[in-house]
């Protein structure tokens, strides 16, 4: 069933899409940034610095993203034994950190003007600050763990139970009385109570922010790759 | 209106600091990465030159490590 991923049939494609990507997600970006701090209108109440809700909320968007696949990753590792998904896993987890370290600096800077304090205790922002300490030890589990039976082991078991924070975040805002303001977006329903001048700039920085992810995690993946070659090599 | 985009409505330090901080975070990050990859492109390279001819043939009958070898050419 996936065998067509296996890691000799991809890395001909992974390390030539690269450049491509980089490519895109500069034009992407340059556009982005040009709707996210010139084209699109203040806000009658936050006045400009309702724009760094272009940075900080693709940033949350993608950190959660990328945890939910090292947890469906890791669920896949263990259900079908396949090591390359703990190697995929590996290589997204970089950027879901420092997207996560994003939304909570801008986050905290946003804060600052708006509610004017840099931090609260409160259940939206606190529920993030433990995904960044999920991101860590499975960072930091990569780092220690020499052997590769255990580290895969430890790694997917800190992905599926940092996958229960995942709701709390999402319905945080639901759930109980917080500082941070409610979903202004909901996928699965066409209300929104963002207008179209700021909707669009903000779907282009998400798309900008995705293709960076990629970015990142094609390079790391070729890196894992060649990691594994190297072995390959002292066992000839 | 060079001068608005700068001035953020008094609000500059708090826009152009989150800004900052995104687009530096990127550049660490994706130099932090590529600088991983090149040296385990360089530590296969120095690896593949020390093998004898008859590994080097069995080594280069994969797919992936002629592959590996020619994009550390285009380096």
């Amino acid at each position: 069933m996936f065998k067509s991923f296996e890691p000799n049939k991809v890395f001909a494609i992974t390390s030539k899409a690269s450049k491509y990507v980089l490519f895109l997600f500069i034009i992407v970006l340059t556009i982005g940034l040009t709707e996210a701090l010139v084209l699109s209108p203040e806000d009658y109440k936050q006045s400009d610095v309702v724009r760094i809700m272009y940075v900080h909320v693709p940033a949350a968007w993608i950190s959660l993203g990328i945890f939910s696949s090292l947890a469906l990753l890791s669920i896949g590792s263990f259900i079908f034994k396949n090591k390359n998904f703990a190697l995929i896993a590996k290589s997204l987890a970089p950027s879901g950190f420092v997207f996560n370290i994003i939304a909570l600096v801008t986050g905290s800077i946003w804060g600052k003007p708006t509610w004017g304090t840099w931090w609260a205790w409160d259940a939206r922002i606190t529920s993030m600050l433990i995904l960044a300490l999920f991101y860590g030890m499975y960072l930091l589990a990569w780092r220690i763990y020499e052997n590769k039976e255990q580290v895969i082991k430890v790694t997917s078991l800190i992905a599926i139970l940092g996958a229960i924070n995942i709701p709390i975040i999402k319905f945080s805002v639901d759930w109980w009385n917080t500082l941070h303001q409610p979903a202004s977006i909901n996928i699965l329903s066409t209300k929104t109570a963002i207008h179209p001048s700021m909707l669009i700039p903000l779907g282009i920085m998400t798309v900008a922010f995705a293709l960076f992810s990629l970015l990142i995690f094609l390079m790391k993946y070729n890196t894992e790759l060649i990691k594994v070659k190297n072995k390959g090599l002292n066992r000839l | 209106m060079i001068n608005e985009i700068i001035s953020m409505n008094g609000y500059e330090a708090y826009v152009w600091s989150a800004f900052s901080f995104t687009l530096i975070s990127f550049i660490a990050l994706y130099f932090v990465t590529k600088l991983q990859l090149s040296k385990e492109q360089k530590k296969f390279a120095s690896k593949f030159d020390s093998l004898n001819v008859e590994k080097a043939r069995v080594a280069r009958s994969q797919n992936i490590n002629r592959e590996i070898l020619s994009n550390i050419s285009n380096i």
